[in-house]
């Protein structure tokens, strides 16, 4: 699905290196959780994975379902399949979260060449969708993000993810800033998506989110590199004791 | 990108989308129709003046109404106040008048209108709505709604072609005439109300509008009655160096509503052309009349080459207790705007309300807003303004807020929020606030923000185009004024919207 492969990143302005070649292989209905540090590079690859401006890609290359991505527009990347959920979602003032989706979902279908879909075939989608999430109508109706409690924007970010179907999901620290209930709707959420055609890429910090979306593979990331790659365990080694034995070692 | 056929039109945003792709050139309405013009000598003098009154086979009393005012304006100065540059304009170096040539004899029925002219409108995207009404033939939006209907009287430079749905407008006793028509057939309540919101001497372009205006439109709505359509003026300047000075006189009397919608477009062309009109509003009591205008005249090129110079005075006269006027307005044409549609709350408890979207792109200046003048108790004004700039662009909000002593008990809420989109342009707010007793309330609320590379990254990410997702940014910026627009009118907005900012970003 997607690989990896010695990918280096500095920041566009200032030559300050970030990512330090990393390699990566996720196969079709994997699901990989990434842990480290914070500084370790984590966002910065979803990030360059999905497009932002700001970062050079000195050198490496990723492929997505076999086609190189570092090349391709944001808007491209997302219509062959590969969704970023944000740590901190966007607001968008005056637009209202229904048109926001459908928006994206017609656009991406468009340029797949697949018909779009009408204003009713849609509506009865989101709305069965939304339910999962327990996002009621009067959320979707609200502007993007604008005046979403925490909980809200990572609801909704899933269920943009829901709508949009897509091959590779990257969940950037999606449990951040959520208490335990809305932590385990979300995972609901993902855990409602995983099949062997879709695969993930799971950020964080903490072992908890990987008690509910249990991973197939972690990697630990410091340095901008992946130090360390293991099953599920290697995660509760991290909530144990930390990253300092894993640092220790690598270094 | 190939299955624009499978498009469904079943959205505003969608409609918007499908605009910026649709649009071939930068400017979709540059062309000019082939019809022969009748020009007056450059230059404006008592002569040129008695010979316009005399083409428009005015009384007397209304030449000496234009020859005072002619008077009066050659003692006047250009103001220089507001923040735009242009260069110096050579007054002497305009036609006055220029008027199709096959209009000499007036058209008994649209049958007689030159094809040409229709043709014009055809190009100018408006066969959906007006054509058809121009042919006479009544439209709903739908089917299953409420069967709405459009009159138009239609300006094409400086005449008035065809005035349509007369008689069922006659049967409701509103009266809605080309100015020049009204002048003869209703001098009356011309000389009633003409002149008596905005006067003659008011400033240096009404003064001149006075002297040399050609047409415009008039509306007289009868005490209690509902104006049974929205009425609506296409204007268009078509002859190049050709000034156009409209004068729109409308009048809702005790108890009465209208509501008018303006619209306009101009072909491209080299030289500026200048505009100055004038629209007076005249309400009374327990009447209202909201007025919507989308202008989208020739800007000028991405060099700030050409455009049109707006220099228009609106006002709303709210004379009657519990008057209501709105004014709604979409700026995106013209080289540069200066705009105050303002309103006078003389009546008690009288509500003027502004709602305006201003967009400058590339080198368009705009110097716009509004004056709510508070005369009356209890009186309320609502001034909400969405100025957006791109590329080299200045964008002015301009506003005064006046509350005079007896206007005891008055309210006044101003929101002025500015988008900024690359770092040339700039977004300038200049409230003007006075308040001369101690009962009233003002508030006034501003914002200036930047179309953030965050919301745009995050609509590509999740497969939204680049052109696509500022028209969706913009859209939802301008939602609150948007919505105060009569429905057809918000979707030519919002698709003027997405066409005025094109390739502004990236």
């Amino acid at each position: 699905m997607l690989y990896i492969n010695n990918l280096n990143v500095e920041l566009e302005n200032e030559k300050k290196k970030i990512l330090n070649g990393v390699n990566l292989d996720i196969n079709a209905g994997e699901v990989h959780a990434i842990m480290g540090p914070n500084g370790s590079g984590k966002s910065t690859l979803s990030y360059v994975l999905s497009g932002k401006d700001g970062y050079r890609v000195t050198e490496g290359s990723a492929t997505f379902e076999g086609r190189e991505i570092l090349e391709l527009s944001p808007d491209e990347r997302a219509s062959l399949g590969l969704f970023l959920a944000f740590q901190y979602p966007v607001e968008i003032p005056g637009v209202g979260n229904m048109t926001f989706l459908r928006t994206a979902l017609n656009s991406q279908r468009k340029s797949r060449g697949v018909e779009e879909l009408s204003a009713a075939e849609f509506l009865k989608i989101v709305r069965e969708k939304a339910k999962n999430l327990k996002i009621d109508a009067e959320m979707l109706k609200r502007p993007v993000n604008v005046g979403f409690s925490g909980g809200e924007k990572k609801r909704n970010e899933i269920l943009q993810m829901a709508m949009l179907e897509p091959k590779m999901c990257i969940l950037d620290e999606t449990d951040s800033g959520l208490d335990v209930d809305a932590m385990k709707l979300v995972a609901e959420g993902v855990n409602a998506l995983r099949s062997k055609d879709r695969s993930f890429l799971v950020i964080t910090h903490y072992q908890r989110l990987l008690d509910h979306i249990v991973p197939d593979v972690v990697h630990i990331m410091a340095d901008g590199k992946i130090i360390k790659s293991g099953g599920a365990d290697l995660a509760l080694e991290v909530e144990n004791n930390g990253y300092s034995d894993l640092l220790a070692e690598y270094n | 990108m190939s299955n624009t056929d499978t498009y469904e039109r079943e959205g505003v945003d969608q409609d918007t989308v499908e605009a910026v792709r649709t649009v071939g050139q930068k400017y979709k309405y540059g062309f000019s129709t082939d019809i022969e013009m009748e020009y007056a000598p450059k230059g404006v003098n008592a002569d040129i003046v008695k010979l316009i009154s005399k083409k428009n086979d005015e009384p007397s009393w209304m030449t000496d109404w234009r020859l005072s005012a002619l008077k009066r304006w050659e003692k006047l100065v250009e103001p220089n106040w507001a923040m735009v540059n242009y260069p110096e304009i050579d007054f002497q170096d305009i036609h006055y008048y220029a008027k199709p040539k096959s209009m000499e004899k007036k058209p008994k029925s649209l049958a007689e209108v030159d094809p040409k002219l229709l043709e014009t409108y055809e190009k100018l995207g408006i066969p959906l709505k007006e054509q058809i009404i121009l042919a006479g033939v009544e439209v709903g939006v739908d089917g299953t709604q409420e069967q709405r209907k459009v009159a138009v009287d239609a300006v094409f430079d400086s005449v008035s072609v065809g005035t349509t749905f007369k008689t069922e407008l006659k049967a409701a006793g509103v009266i809605f005439c080309s100015i020049s028509e009204a002048i003869r057939e209703y001098p009356d309540l011309v000389k009633k109300y003409l002149g008596s919101v905005v006067p003659q001497s008011d400033n240096y372009y009404a003064t001149l509008n006075a002297a040399v205006f050609t047409d415009g439109s008039f509306v007289y709505v009868p005490p209690g009655v509902r104006c049974p359509m929205e009425l609506s003026t296409y204007f268009r300047i078509n002859a190049e160096n050709t000034g156009q000075f409209e004068r729109t006189l409308i009048i809702a009397d005790k108890g009465s509503y209208v509501s008018y919608l303006e619209g306009c477009t101009a072909p491209q062309r080299d030289t500026n052309q200048l505009h100055a009109a004038v629209v007076e509003l005249v309400i009374e009591e327990d009447a209202e009349i909201k007025y919507s205008t989308v202008q989208n005249w020739y800007p000028g090129d991405e060099n700030g080459k050409g455009g049109i110079y707006n220099f228009v005075t609106k006002r709303a006269d709210c004379r009657g207790d519990r008057a209501k006027v709105m004014w709604t307005q979409v700026e995106t044409g013209s080289a540069v705007t200066w705009k105050y549609p303002s309103c006078i709350l003389r009546g008690n408890e009288s509500q003027g309300e502004f709602y305006s979207i201003a967009i400058t792109n590339n080198h368009q200046q705009a110097d716009t807003g509004t004056k709510m003048v508070h005369l009356g108790q209890n009186t309320k004004s609502r001034i909400v303004s969405k100025g957006i700039s791109a590329g080299f662009a200045q964008n002015t909000y301009r506003g005064l807020v006046s509350m005079h002593p007896k206007a005891k008990k008055s309210r006044n809420f101003t929101q002025c929020d500015s988008l900024l989109i690359g770092d040339k342009c700039g977004a300038h707010t200049i409230p003007y606030i006075e308040c001369k007793n101690n009962s009233s309330r003002i508030e006034h609320e501003a914002t200036t923000s930047k179309v953030d590379d965050d919301q745009l990254f995050y609509c590509h990410q999740r497969g939204i185009g680049e052109e696509e997702a500022v028209a969706l940014i913009v859209n939802g910026f301008c939602k609150d004024v948007l919505q105060a627009l009569p429905m057809e009118f918000a979707m030519e907005a919002q698709a003027l919207v997405a066409i005025s900012l094109e390739g502004s970003v990236g």
